[in-house]
Protein backbone atom coordinates (compact mmCIF):
# COMPACT_ATOMS: atom_id res chain seq x y z
CA UNK A 1 0.00 0.00 0.00
CA UNK A 2 2.51 2.42 0.79
CA UNK A 3 4.57 1.35 -1.89
CA UNK A 4 1.84 1.87 -4.12
CA UNK A 5 1.48 5.63 -2.97
CA UNK A 6 4.92 6.22 -3.33
CA UNK A 7 5.16 5.42 -6.81
CA UNK A 8 1.81 7.45 -7.48
CA UNK A 9 3.56 10.51 -5.97
CA UNK A 10 6.69 10.22 -8.37
CA UNK A 11 4.81 9.85 -11.60
CA UNK A 12 2.99 13.25 -10.37
CA UNK A 13 6.20 15.02 -9.72
CA UNK A 14 7.37 13.72 -13.18
CA UNK A 15 6.55 17.23 -15.07
CA UNK A 16 7.45 19.20 -11.66
CA UNK A 17 11.16 17.93 -12.28
CA UNK A 18 11.10 18.22 -16.16
CA UNK A 19 9.61 22.37 -15.91
CA UNK A 20 12.28 22.67 -13.02
CA UNK A 21 15.43 21.22 -15.15
CA UNK A 22 14.62 23.07 -18.34
CA UNK A 23 14.61 26.41 -16.18
CA UNK A 24 17.86 25.26 -14.69
CA UNK A 25 18.87 24.44 -18.09
CA UNK A 26 17.70 27.82 -19.70
CA UNK A 27 19.11 29.81 -16.60
CA UNK A 28 22.66 28.04 -17.18
CA UNK A 29 22.88 28.31 -20.66
CA UNK A 30 24.49 31.17 -21.58
CA UNK A 31 27.03 31.04 -18.81
CA UNK A 32 27.81 27.80 -20.71
CA UNK A 33 27.86 29.39 -23.91
CA UNK A 34 30.20 32.44 -22.90
CA UNK A 35 32.73 30.12 -21.37
CA UNK A 36 32.66 28.24 -25.11
CA UNK A 37 32.48 31.35 -26.90
CA UNK A 38 35.40 32.32 -24.96
CA UNK A 39 37.21 29.44 -26.15
CA UNK A 40 36.63 29.84 -29.49
CA UNK A 41 37.91 31.83 -32.34
CA UNK A 42 35.72 34.79 -33.78
CA UNK A 43 34.90 32.94 -36.78
CA UNK A 44 33.49 29.75 -35.07
CA UNK A 45 30.58 32.09 -34.54
CA UNK A 46 29.81 32.53 -38.05
CA UNK A 47 29.51 28.66 -38.43
CA UNK A 48 26.28 26.71 -38.99
CA UNK A 49 25.19 24.67 -37.25
CA UNK A 50 26.64 27.05 -34.33
CA UNK A 51 29.31 25.48 -32.12
CA UNK A 52 28.60 24.23 -28.84
CA UNK A 53 31.46 22.73 -27.57
CA UNK A 54 34.47 24.83 -25.46
CA UNK A 55 37.54 24.61 -28.14
CA UNK A 56 41.50 25.79 -27.68
CA UNK A 57 41.86 29.75 -27.43
CA UNK A 58 40.86 30.29 -24.39
CA UNK A 59 44.29 31.80 -23.51
CA UNK A 60 44.78 33.45 -27.21
CA UNK A 61 41.24 35.41 -26.56
CA UNK A 62 42.09 36.27 -22.55
CA UNK A 63 45.66 37.86 -24.13
CA UNK A 64 43.69 39.67 -26.81
CA UNK A 65 41.68 41.13 -23.90
CA UNK A 66 44.51 42.30 -22.33
CA UNK A 67 46.10 43.76 -25.02
CA UNK A 68 43.13 45.93 -25.88
CA UNK A 69 41.31 46.95 -22.26
CA UNK A 70 43.76 47.25 -18.83
CA UNK A 71 41.49 44.35 -17.69
CA UNK A 72 43.74 43.63 -13.97
CA UNK A 73 43.91 47.29 -13.62
CA UNK A 74 39.85 47.59 -13.88
CA UNK A 75 39.66 44.67 -12.05
CA UNK A 76 41.17 46.01 -9.07
CA UNK A 77 39.65 48.87 -9.63
CA UNK A 78 36.49 47.14 -8.99
CA UNK A 79 37.51 45.42 -5.87
CA UNK A 80 38.94 48.20 -4.63
CA UNK A 81 35.60 50.09 -4.86
CA UNK A 82 33.28 47.78 -3.90
CA UNK A 83 35.51 46.95 -0.71
CA UNK A 84 35.52 50.38 0.72
CA UNK A 85 32.23 50.99 -0.39
CA UNK A 86 31.11 47.84 1.62
CA UNK A 87 33.24 49.06 4.53
CA UNK A 88 31.70 52.29 4.32
CA UNK A 89 28.34 51.50 4.05
CA UNK A 90 28.66 49.02 6.95
CA UNK A 91 29.71 51.64 8.95
CA UNK A 92 27.31 54.44 8.34
CA UNK A 93 24.41 51.82 8.54
CA UNK A 94 25.00 49.97 11.61
CA UNK A 95 25.54 53.58 13.73
CA UNK A 96 22.51 54.80 12.66
CA UNK A 97 20.57 51.56 13.23
CA UNK A 98 22.00 51.44 16.15
CA UNK A 99 20.46 54.80 16.96
CA UNK A 100 17.45 54.18 15.77
CA UNK A 101 17.26 51.15 17.55
CA UNK A 102 18.51 51.81 21.03
CA UNK A 103 18.21 55.80 22.07
CA UNK A 104 15.44 58.10 22.67
CA UNK A 105 16.19 61.46 20.55
CA UNK A 106 13.84 64.33 19.40
CA UNK A 107 12.35 63.76 16.04
CA UNK A 108 13.55 60.53 15.64
CA UNK A 109 11.00 59.02 13.96
CA UNK A 110 10.75 61.85 11.70
CA UNK A 111 14.44 61.55 10.73
CA UNK A 112 13.62 57.41 10.23
CA UNK A 113 10.63 58.26 7.71
CA UNK A 114 12.93 60.44 5.72
CA UNK A 115 15.07 57.79 5.21
CA UNK A 116 12.54 55.56 4.09
CA UNK A 117 11.67 58.37 1.80
CA UNK A 118 14.90 58.69 -0.04
CA UNK A 119 14.51 55.14 -1.52
CA UNK A 120 11.26 56.35 -3.36
CA UNK A 121 13.64 58.89 -4.97
CA UNK A 122 15.19 57.42 -8.42
CA UNK A 123 18.72 58.14 -8.97
CA UNK A 124 18.64 59.58 -12.27
CA UNK A 125 16.76 62.39 -10.74
CA UNK A 126 20.16 63.64 -9.43
CA UNK A 127 22.20 62.23 -12.44
CA UNK A 128 23.16 65.96 -13.75
CA UNK A 129 23.74 67.96 -10.36
CA UNK A 130 25.44 65.22 -9.04
CA UNK A 131 27.99 64.58 -12.47
CA UNK A 132 28.10 68.53 -11.89
CA UNK A 133 29.62 68.15 -8.64
CA UNK A 134 31.70 65.68 -8.66
CA UNK A 135 34.00 67.56 -11.75
CA UNK A 136 33.70 70.49 -10.00
CA UNK A 137 35.41 68.87 -6.75
CA UNK A 138 37.60 67.35 -9.59
CA UNK A 139 36.72 63.41 -8.50
CA UNK A 140 35.91 62.77 -12.59
CA UNK A 141 37.90 59.54 -13.10
CA UNK A 142 38.81 58.83 -9.89
CA UNK A 143 37.61 55.95 -7.69
CA UNK A 144 36.31 58.27 -4.98
CA UNK A 145 33.74 59.75 -7.25
CA UNK A 146 32.59 56.87 -9.19
CA UNK A 147 32.13 55.62 -4.71
CA UNK A 148 30.20 58.62 -3.25
CA UNK A 149 26.67 57.91 -4.81
CA UNK A 150 26.99 54.28 -3.18
CA UNK A 151 27.43 55.64 0.40
CA UNK A 152 23.38 56.34 0.26
CA UNK A 153 21.74 52.83 1.68
CA UNK A 154 19.01 53.84 3.44
CA UNK A 155 18.17 50.15 2.92
CA UNK A 156 21.26 48.87 5.17
CA UNK A 157 20.03 51.51 8.21
CA UNK A 158 16.74 49.87 8.01
CA UNK A 159 18.10 46.24 8.19
CA UNK A 160 20.40 47.02 10.71
CA UNK A 161 17.91 49.07 12.87
CA UNK A 162 15.57 45.67 12.76
CA UNK A 163 18.73 43.35 13.51
CA UNK A 164 19.84 45.51 16.37
CA UNK A 165 16.34 46.06 17.70
CA UNK A 166 15.65 42.25 17.83
CA UNK A 167 19.26 40.72 18.53
CA UNK A 168 21.40 43.14 21.03
CA UNK A 169 19.33 43.07 24.74
CA UNK A 170 18.92 46.05 26.50
CA UNK A 171 19.57 44.63 29.86
CA UNK A 172 23.20 43.83 28.32
CA UNK A 173 23.36 47.63 27.70
CA UNK A 174 22.19 48.81 30.52
CA UNK A 175 25.02 46.03 32.58
CA UNK A 176 27.74 47.56 30.13
CA UNK A 177 26.61 51.03 31.12
CA UNK A 178 26.87 50.26 34.96
CA UNK A 179 29.87 49.12 34.48
CA UNK A 180 30.87 52.75 33.05
CA UNK A 181 31.31 51.60 29.23
CA UNK A 182 30.62 54.70 26.86
CA UNK A 183 28.15 54.32 24.25
CA UNK A 184 30.13 53.85 21.44
CA UNK A 185 32.32 51.26 23.90
CA UNK A 186 28.74 49.36 23.83
CA UNK A 187 28.58 49.66 19.70
CA UNK A 188 32.43 48.31 19.56
CA UNK A 189 32.68 45.56 22.05
CA UNK A 190 28.98 44.35 22.22
CA UNK A 191 26.51 45.37 18.97
CA UNK A 192 29.48 44.85 16.28
CA UNK A 193 29.82 41.11 17.40
CA UNK A 194 26.44 40.14 17.52
CA UNK A 195 25.57 41.83 14.21
CA UNK A 196 28.00 39.60 12.46
CA UNK A 197 25.64 37.54 10.12
CA UNK A 198 23.46 41.15 9.36
CA UNK A 199 26.93 42.38 8.18
CA UNK A 200 27.11 39.68 6.23
CA UNK A 201 23.56 40.08 4.47
CA UNK A 202 24.20 43.82 3.76
CA UNK A 203 27.71 43.51 2.80
CA UNK A 204 26.64 41.06 -0.12
CA UNK A 205 23.78 43.32 -1.19
CA UNK A 206 26.17 46.38 -1.86
CA UNK A 207 29.24 44.66 -2.87
CA UNK A 208 27.42 42.83 -5.60
CA UNK A 209 25.22 45.73 -6.19
CA UNK A 210 28.19 48.29 -6.78
CA UNK A 211 30.14 45.37 -8.89
CA UNK A 212 27.31 45.55 -11.25
CA UNK A 213 26.08 49.06 -11.33
CA UNK A 214 27.01 50.55 -14.99
CA UNK A 215 25.29 53.69 -15.24
CA UNK A 216 26.90 56.35 -12.92
CA UNK A 217 30.03 54.79 -13.73
CA UNK A 218 30.06 54.92 -17.30
CA UNK A 219 29.02 58.81 -15.90
CA UNK A 220 32.22 59.68 -14.17
CA UNK A 221 34.92 57.52 -15.54
CA UNK A 222 36.50 57.97 -18.75
CA UNK A 223 39.43 57.42 -18.66
CA UNK A 224 40.87 53.87 -19.44
CA UNK A 225 43.12 53.79 -16.17
CA UNK A 226 39.81 54.67 -14.05
CA UNK A 227 37.60 51.88 -15.82
CA UNK A 228 35.59 49.51 -13.71
CA UNK A 229 35.35 45.87 -14.87
CA UNK A 230 31.66 46.83 -16.22
CA UNK A 231 33.00 50.06 -17.77
CA UNK A 232 36.12 48.27 -19.87
CA UNK A 233 33.73 45.52 -21.14
CA UNK A 234 31.49 47.73 -22.37
CA UNK A 235 34.39 49.20 -24.15
CA UNK A 236 35.19 46.26 -25.52
CA UNK A 237 31.81 46.55 -27.63
CA UNK A 238 32.31 49.73 -29.49
CA UNK A 239 34.67 48.84 -32.33
CA UNK A 240 33.66 49.12 -35.54
CA UNK A 241 34.48 44.70 -35.93
CA UNK A 242 33.94 43.49 -32.39
CA UNK A 243 36.11 40.09 -32.20
CA UNK A 244 33.33 37.68 -30.16
CA UNK A 245 35.63 35.25 -29.09
CA UNK A 246 37.98 38.24 -27.42
CA UNK A 247 34.18 39.83 -26.06
CA UNK A 248 33.17 36.67 -24.54
CA UNK A 249 36.52 35.76 -23.10
CA UNK A 250 36.26 39.06 -21.05
CA UNK A 251 32.97 39.26 -19.81
CA UNK A 252 33.75 35.31 -18.88
CA UNK A 253 36.77 36.21 -16.73
CA UNK A 254 34.68 39.57 -15.22
CA UNK A 255 32.08 36.79 -14.25
CA UNK A 256 34.21 34.26 -13.07
CA UNK A 257 34.82 35.70 -9.54
CA UNK A 258 31.43 36.60 -8.69
CA UNK A 259 30.39 32.78 -9.82
CA UNK A 260 33.09 32.07 -7.15
CA UNK A 261 32.10 34.08 -4.39
CA UNK A 262 28.16 33.10 -4.92
CA UNK A 263 29.37 29.67 -4.93
CA UNK A 264 30.69 29.88 -1.63
CA UNK A 265 28.25 32.14 -0.22
CA UNK A 266 25.22 30.99 -1.56
CA UNK A 267 23.19 30.39 1.54
CA UNK A 268 23.78 34.08 2.28
CA UNK A 269 23.10 35.30 -0.87
CA UNK A 270 19.94 33.83 -0.94
CA UNK A 271 19.14 34.97 2.25
CA UNK A 272 19.90 38.11 1.48
CA UNK A 273 17.79 38.47 -1.07
CA UNK A 274 14.62 37.31 1.64
CA UNK A 275 15.40 39.53 4.17
CA UNK A 276 15.21 42.39 2.04
CA UNK A 277 11.65 41.42 0.89
CA UNK A 278 10.10 40.06 4.46
CA UNK A 279 9.40 43.12 5.95
CA UNK B 1 18.00 63.37 58.69
CA UNK B 2 17.44 59.76 57.19
CA UNK B 3 14.51 61.86 55.04
CA UNK B 4 17.20 64.60 53.63
CA UNK B 5 19.47 62.04 52.94
CA UNK B 6 16.95 60.02 50.96
CA UNK B 7 16.02 63.04 49.07
CA UNK B 8 19.69 63.71 48.56
CA UNK B 9 20.07 60.56 46.69
CA UNK B 10 17.10 60.75 44.98
CA UNK B 11 18.42 64.32 43.64
CA UNK B 12 21.74 62.82 42.30
CA UNK B 13 20.19 59.69 40.73
CA UNK B 14 18.01 61.90 38.93
CA UNK B 15 20.74 64.03 38.15
CA UNK B 16 22.23 61.12 36.91
CA UNK B 17 19.65 59.77 34.61
CA UNK B 18 19.61 63.18 33.48
CA UNK B 19 23.16 63.50 31.98
CA UNK B 20 22.65 60.14 31.10
CA UNK B 21 19.51 60.49 28.81
CA UNK B 22 21.46 63.57 27.25
CA UNK B 23 24.87 61.44 26.89
CA UNK B 24 22.29 59.01 24.61
CA UNK B 25 20.38 61.83 22.70
CA UNK B 26 23.75 63.31 21.66
CA UNK B 27 24.89 59.82 21.00
CA UNK B 28 21.66 59.46 18.64
CA UNK B 29 22.40 62.22 16.22
CA UNK B 30 25.72 61.44 16.71
CA UNK B 31 25.31 58.53 15.28
CA UNK B 32 23.16 59.31 12.67
CA UNK B 33 24.80 61.92 10.94
CA UNK B 34 27.19 60.47 8.64
CA UNK B 35 23.95 58.99 6.89
CA UNK B 36 22.66 62.80 6.97
CA UNK B 37 25.49 64.36 5.81
CA UNK B 38 25.87 62.44 2.99
CA UNK B 39 22.43 62.46 1.49
CA UNK B 40 22.56 66.31 1.99
CA UNK B 41 25.22 66.82 -0.25
CA UNK B 42 25.32 64.07 -2.51
CA UNK B 43 20.89 63.44 -2.44
CA UNK B 44 19.16 65.95 -1.63
CA UNK B 45 21.51 69.04 -3.01
CA UNK B 46 21.02 67.24 -6.51
CA UNK B 47 17.99 66.49 -6.30
CA UNK B 48 16.56 70.11 -5.52
CA UNK B 49 19.09 71.51 -8.17
CA UNK B 50 17.64 69.34 -10.54
CA UNK B 51 14.26 70.76 -10.43
CA UNK B 52 15.50 74.24 -10.44
CA UNK B 53 17.78 73.28 -13.54
CA UNK B 54 14.56 71.67 -15.01
CA UNK B 55 13.45 75.28 -15.36
CA UNK B 56 17.12 76.93 -16.98
CA UNK B 57 19.12 76.83 -20.56
CA UNK B 58 22.37 75.91 -19.48
CA UNK B 59 25.40 73.56 -20.79
CA UNK B 60 27.34 72.68 -17.66
CA UNK B 61 29.70 75.90 -18.59
CA UNK B 62 28.21 79.60 -18.46
CA UNK B 63 25.19 80.95 -17.25
CA UNK B 64 21.80 80.01 -16.72
CA UNK B 65 19.06 81.23 -17.67
CA UNK B 66 15.56 81.19 -16.55
CA UNK B 67 13.40 79.72 -19.56
CA UNK B 68 10.16 78.85 -17.41
CA UNK B 69 7.95 75.67 -18.65
CA UNK B 70 10.11 75.90 -22.15
CA UNK B 71 12.65 72.73 -21.16
CA UNK B 72 9.08 70.65 -20.58
CA UNK B 73 7.79 72.02 -23.77
CA UNK B 74 10.72 71.12 -25.78
CA UNK B 75 10.61 67.13 -24.44
CA UNK B 76 6.97 67.08 -24.55
CA UNK B 77 7.24 68.20 -28.45
CA UNK B 78 10.07 65.61 -28.87
CA UNK B 79 8.82 62.62 -30.59
CA UNK B 80 11.45 60.53 -29.75
CA UNK B 81 10.71 61.22 -25.97
CA UNK B 82 7.32 59.87 -26.71
CA UNK B 83 9.20 57.02 -28.60
CA UNK B 84 11.72 56.67 -25.81
CA UNK B 85 8.76 56.47 -23.18
CA UNK B 86 7.06 53.85 -25.57
CA UNK B 87 10.05 51.87 -25.63
CA UNK B 88 10.49 52.03 -21.82
CA UNK B 89 6.84 50.67 -20.93
CA UNK B 90 6.08 48.24 -23.87
CA UNK B 91 9.69 46.86 -23.24
CA UNK B 92 9.50 46.89 -19.27
CA UNK B 93 5.83 44.75 -20.02
CA UNK B 94 7.58 42.13 -22.41
CA UNK B 95 10.64 41.81 -19.51
CA UNK B 96 8.50 41.97 -16.28
CA UNK B 97 5.09 40.68 -16.68
CA UNK B 98 6.24 37.30 -17.37
CA UNK B 99 8.71 37.30 -14.89
CA UNK B 100 6.21 37.57 -12.38
CA UNK B 101 4.03 34.65 -13.39
CA UNK B 102 6.92 32.07 -14.15
CA UNK B 103 8.48 33.34 -10.72
CA UNK B 104 5.26 32.12 -8.94
CA UNK B 105 5.17 28.76 -10.91
CA UNK B 106 9.15 27.98 -10.16
CA UNK B 107 8.56 28.93 -6.84
CA UNK B 108 5.24 26.90 -6.55
CA UNK B 109 7.15 23.95 -7.71
CA UNK B 110 10.16 24.33 -5.50
CA UNK B 111 8.60 24.28 -2.61
CA UNK B 112 6.76 21.17 -2.99
CA UNK B 113 7.83 19.14 -0.08
CA UNK B 114 8.79 15.77 -2.71
CA UNK B 115 10.60 16.93 -4.64
CA UNK B 116 14.04 16.37 -4.19
CA UNK B 117 17.54 18.27 -4.94
CA UNK B 118 15.65 22.04 -3.94
CA UNK B 119 19.04 23.05 -3.56
CA UNK B 120 20.59 22.53 -6.67
CA UNK B 121 17.70 23.77 -8.50
CA UNK B 122 17.04 27.02 -6.22
CA UNK B 123 20.90 27.56 -7.29
CA UNK B 124 20.61 27.51 -10.81
CA UNK B 125 17.12 29.41 -11.24
CA UNK B 126 19.04 32.08 -9.08
CA UNK B 127 22.57 32.28 -10.57
CA UNK B 128 21.57 34.93 -13.53
CA UNK B 129 21.09 37.38 -10.95
CA UNK B 130 24.47 37.60 -10.03
CA UNK B 131 26.16 38.27 -13.42
CA UNK B 132 25.97 42.16 -14.05
CA UNK B 133 23.67 43.49 -16.73
CA UNK B 134 26.40 44.70 -18.57
CA UNK B 135 28.07 41.23 -19.04
CA UNK B 136 23.85 39.92 -19.66
CA UNK B 137 23.86 42.24 -22.47
CA UNK B 138 27.15 41.41 -24.07
CA UNK B 139 26.47 37.05 -23.95
CA UNK B 140 23.15 38.36 -25.56
CA UNK B 141 24.44 40.73 -27.67
CA UNK B 142 26.49 37.92 -29.77
CA UNK B 143 23.52 35.33 -29.23
CA UNK B 144 21.27 37.97 -30.66
CA UNK B 145 23.61 39.51 -33.30
CA UNK B 146 22.31 41.38 -36.37
CA UNK B 147 23.98 38.37 -38.37
CA UNK B 148 22.16 36.07 -39.96
CA UNK B 149 23.94 32.61 -38.47
CA UNK B 150 23.50 34.26 -34.56
CA UNK B 151 22.65 31.51 -32.59
CA UNK B 152 19.07 33.09 -31.79
CA UNK B 153 18.16 33.05 -35.69
CA UNK B 154 19.43 29.04 -36.00
CA UNK B 155 17.00 28.80 -33.04
CA UNK B 156 13.62 30.11 -34.37
CA UNK B 157 14.84 28.72 -37.66
CA UNK B 158 13.54 25.18 -35.99
CA UNK B 159 10.46 26.71 -35.89
CA UNK B 160 10.33 27.84 -39.63
CA UNK B 161 11.41 31.92 -38.97
CA UNK B 162 13.65 33.58 -40.89
CA UNK B 163 16.47 35.31 -39.42
CA UNK B 164 15.64 39.08 -37.79
CA UNK B 165 18.11 41.55 -38.06
CA UNK B 166 18.03 41.91 -34.15
CA UNK B 167 19.85 45.18 -33.50
CA UNK B 168 18.41 47.40 -36.34
CA UNK B 169 14.46 46.20 -36.07
CA UNK B 170 11.83 47.42 -34.31
CA UNK B 171 10.83 44.18 -32.48
CA UNK B 172 13.86 42.31 -32.87
CA UNK B 173 16.01 44.64 -30.34
CA UNK B 174 12.70 45.01 -27.89
CA UNK B 175 12.97 41.31 -27.95
CA UNK B 176 16.01 40.96 -27.00
CA UNK B 177 16.33 43.29 -24.76
CA UNK B 178 12.91 42.38 -22.94
CA UNK B 179 14.31 38.36 -22.58
CA UNK B 180 17.71 39.80 -20.98
CA UNK B 181 15.39 41.29 -18.39
CA UNK B 182 13.68 38.23 -17.90
CA UNK B 183 16.37 35.86 -17.69
CA UNK B 184 18.61 38.13 -15.32
CA UNK B 185 15.50 39.01 -12.85
CA UNK B 186 13.07 35.30 -12.85
CA UNK B 187 15.31 33.99 -10.55
CA UNK B 188 15.33 36.79 -8.18
CA UNK B 189 11.43 36.98 -8.06
CA UNK B 190 11.39 33.30 -7.56
CA UNK B 191 13.24 33.18 -4.47
CA UNK B 192 10.91 36.17 -2.88
CA UNK B 193 8.01 33.97 -3.71
CA UNK B 194 9.46 30.83 -2.40
CA UNK B 195 10.16 33.06 1.33
CA UNK B 196 6.16 34.07 0.70
CA UNK B 197 5.28 30.22 -0.02
CA UNK B 198 7.04 28.86 3.21
CA UNK B 199 5.45 31.51 5.17
CA UNK B 200 2.25 29.58 4.19
CA UNK B 201 1.37 27.49 6.98
CA UNK B 202 0.98 23.64 5.99
CA UNK B 203 -2.12 23.05 7.93
CA UNK B 204 -4.10 25.36 5.22
CA UNK B 205 -3.67 22.93 2.61
CA UNK B 206 -4.16 20.36 4.71
CA UNK B 207 -7.62 21.67 5.60
CA UNK B 208 -7.76 22.39 2.07
CA UNK B 209 -7.37 19.12 1.29
CA UNK B 210 -9.79 17.59 3.62
CA UNK B 211 -12.27 19.62 2.60
CA UNK B 212 -12.02 18.58 -0.88
CA UNK B 213 -10.33 21.48 -2.68
CA UNK B 214 -7.96 19.88 -5.93
CA UNK B 215 -4.45 21.22 -6.11
CA UNK B 216 -5.39 24.04 -8.67
CA UNK B 217 -8.42 25.83 -6.28
CA UNK B 218 -5.82 25.78 -3.53
CA UNK B 219 -2.94 27.57 -6.14
CA UNK B 220 -6.41 29.94 -6.59
CA UNK B 221 -7.57 30.45 -3.33
CA UNK B 222 -4.67 29.63 -0.41
CA UNK B 223 -1.55 30.44 -2.25
CA UNK B 224 -2.49 33.39 -4.27
CA UNK B 225 -4.29 35.26 -1.42
CA UNK B 226 -1.31 34.52 1.45
CA UNK B 227 1.34 35.69 -1.29
CA UNK B 228 -0.44 38.88 -2.06
CA UNK B 229 2.46 40.99 0.09
CA UNK B 230 5.24 39.33 -1.82
CA UNK B 231 3.35 39.82 -5.42
CA UNK B 232 3.03 43.91 -4.87
CA UNK B 233 6.55 44.10 -3.63
CA UNK B 234 8.11 42.54 -6.41
CA UNK B 235 5.24 44.36 -8.83
CA UNK B 236 6.72 47.56 -7.43
CA UNK B 237 10.04 46.84 -7.48
CA UNK B 238 9.80 45.30 -11.41
CA UNK B 239 7.89 48.98 -12.25
CA UNK B 240 10.44 51.26 -11.09
CA UNK B 241 13.45 49.08 -12.21
CA UNK B 242 11.77 48.99 -15.62
CA UNK B 243 11.56 52.49 -16.31
CA UNK B 244 15.08 52.88 -15.28
CA UNK B 245 16.19 50.38 -17.99
CA UNK B 246 19.29 51.79 -19.38
CA UNK B 247 22.60 49.42 -18.96
CA UNK B 248 21.04 46.72 -21.36
CA UNK B 249 19.76 48.74 -24.91
CA UNK B 250 23.11 50.65 -24.10
CA UNK B 251 25.29 47.89 -24.13
CA UNK B 252 23.77 45.50 -26.32
CA UNK B 253 23.63 47.80 -29.28
CA UNK B 254 26.91 49.36 -28.15
CA UNK B 255 28.42 52.58 -30.17
CA UNK B 256 24.95 52.63 -32.37
CA UNK B 257 22.89 52.71 -29.06
CA UNK B 258 22.71 56.81 -28.69
CA UNK B 259 21.94 56.88 -32.50
CA UNK B 260 19.16 54.41 -33.25
CA UNK B 261 15.55 54.88 -31.71
CA UNK B 262 14.38 50.70 -31.75
CA UNK B 263 15.76 50.89 -27.96
CA UNK B 264 16.06 54.20 -26.87
CA UNK B 265 14.36 54.59 -23.36
CA UNK B 266 13.69 57.41 -21.42
CA UNK B 267 17.11 57.46 -19.03
CA UNK B 268 19.14 57.09 -22.65
CA UNK B 269 17.46 60.00 -23.83
CA UNK B 270 18.23 62.37 -20.44
CA UNK B 271 21.85 60.90 -20.72
CA UNK B 272 22.15 61.96 -24.66
CA UNK B 273 20.43 65.09 -23.97
CA UNK B 274 23.12 65.57 -21.18
CA UNK B 275 26.16 63.58 -21.87
CA UNK B 276 26.24 63.59 -25.77
CA UNK B 277 24.48 66.96 -26.40
CA UNK B 278 24.75 69.37 -23.54
CA UNK B 279 22.06 70.32 -22.76
CA UNK B 280 21.78 70.47 -19.31
CA UNK B 281 17.96 72.16 -18.72
CA UNK B 282 15.89 69.60 -20.80
CA UNK B 283 17.63 66.35 -19.40
CA UNK B 284 17.18 67.83 -16.05
CA UNK B 285 12.85 68.36 -17.42
CA UNK B 286 13.23 64.52 -18.52
CA UNK B 287 14.54 63.74 -14.94
CA UNK B 288 12.00 65.50 -12.95
CA UNK B 289 9.04 64.08 -15.90
CA UNK B 290 10.58 60.37 -15.22
CA UNK B 291 10.27 60.87 -11.21
CA UNK B 292 6.79 61.68 -11.78
CA UNK B 293 6.35 58.83 -14.31
CA UNK B 294 7.88 56.49 -11.33
CA UNK B 295 6.20 57.41 -8.90
CA UNK B 296 2.75 57.55 -10.68
CA UNK B 297 3.18 54.23 -11.98
CA UNK B 298 4.45 52.44 -8.94
CA UNK B 299 1.56 54.06 -7.34
CA UNK B 300 -1.09 52.81 -9.60
CA UNK B 301 0.54 49.20 -9.84
CA UNK B 302 0.61 49.08 -6.05
CA UNK B 303 -3.05 50.13 -6.04
CA UNK B 304 -3.82 47.72 -8.51
CA UNK B 305 -2.43 44.56 -7.10
CA UNK B 306 -3.29 45.05 -3.54
CA UNK B 307 -6.68 46.03 -4.59
CA UNK B 308 -7.11 42.69 -6.48
CA UNK B 309 -6.31 40.95 -3.84
CA UNK B 310 -8.03 42.15 -1.02
CA UNK B 311 -11.19 41.85 -3.83
CA UNK B 312 -10.20 38.05 -3.87
CA UNK B 313 -10.39 37.65 0.42
CA UNK B 314 -13.55 39.56 0.43
CA UNK B 315 -15.72 37.27 -2.31
CA UNK B 316 -13.74 34.15 -0.04
CA UNK B 317 -15.08 35.38 3.05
Amino acid sequence: MKQQHKSKLNKSTIPVYVVLTIASLLSLFPFYWMFVMATRPSAAYNSIPPTILPGGMLVENFQKVLDTIPFFQAMWNTILLCTTVTVAVLIISSLAGYAFAKFEFPGKNFLFICILLTMVIPPQLGLIPQYYLISQLGWLDTLLGAGVLFLLNPLGIFLMRQYISQSVPDELMEAAKLDGCSNFRIYWSIVLPIIKPAFATLGIIVFTLVWGEFLWQFTVLRDPSSYTLQVALASLNNAFRVDFGMLLSGVFWATVPLIVIFLFFNKWFISSITEGSIK
Amino acid sequence: MENVHKQARASTVKAKKLSEKKKDMISGYLYVAPFFIVFGIIGLYPAIFSIVLAFQKWNGLGEMEFVGMNNFAIVLQDPLFWKSLYNTVLMGLMGTAPQLIVGIILAYFLNMAVIRFTNFFRVTIFMPYITSMVAVALVFGVFFSSNESALANYVIGWFGFDPVSWKTSEWGAKIAISLMVFWRWVGYNTIIYLAGLQSIPKDLYEAATIDGANKVQQFFHITIPLLKPFIVLTVFMSTVGALQLFAEPTVFLGSSAFSRDEAMTVVMYLYRDAFNLGSFGTASATAVLLLIIIVGAAALNTWLTSGAGSKKRGVKS
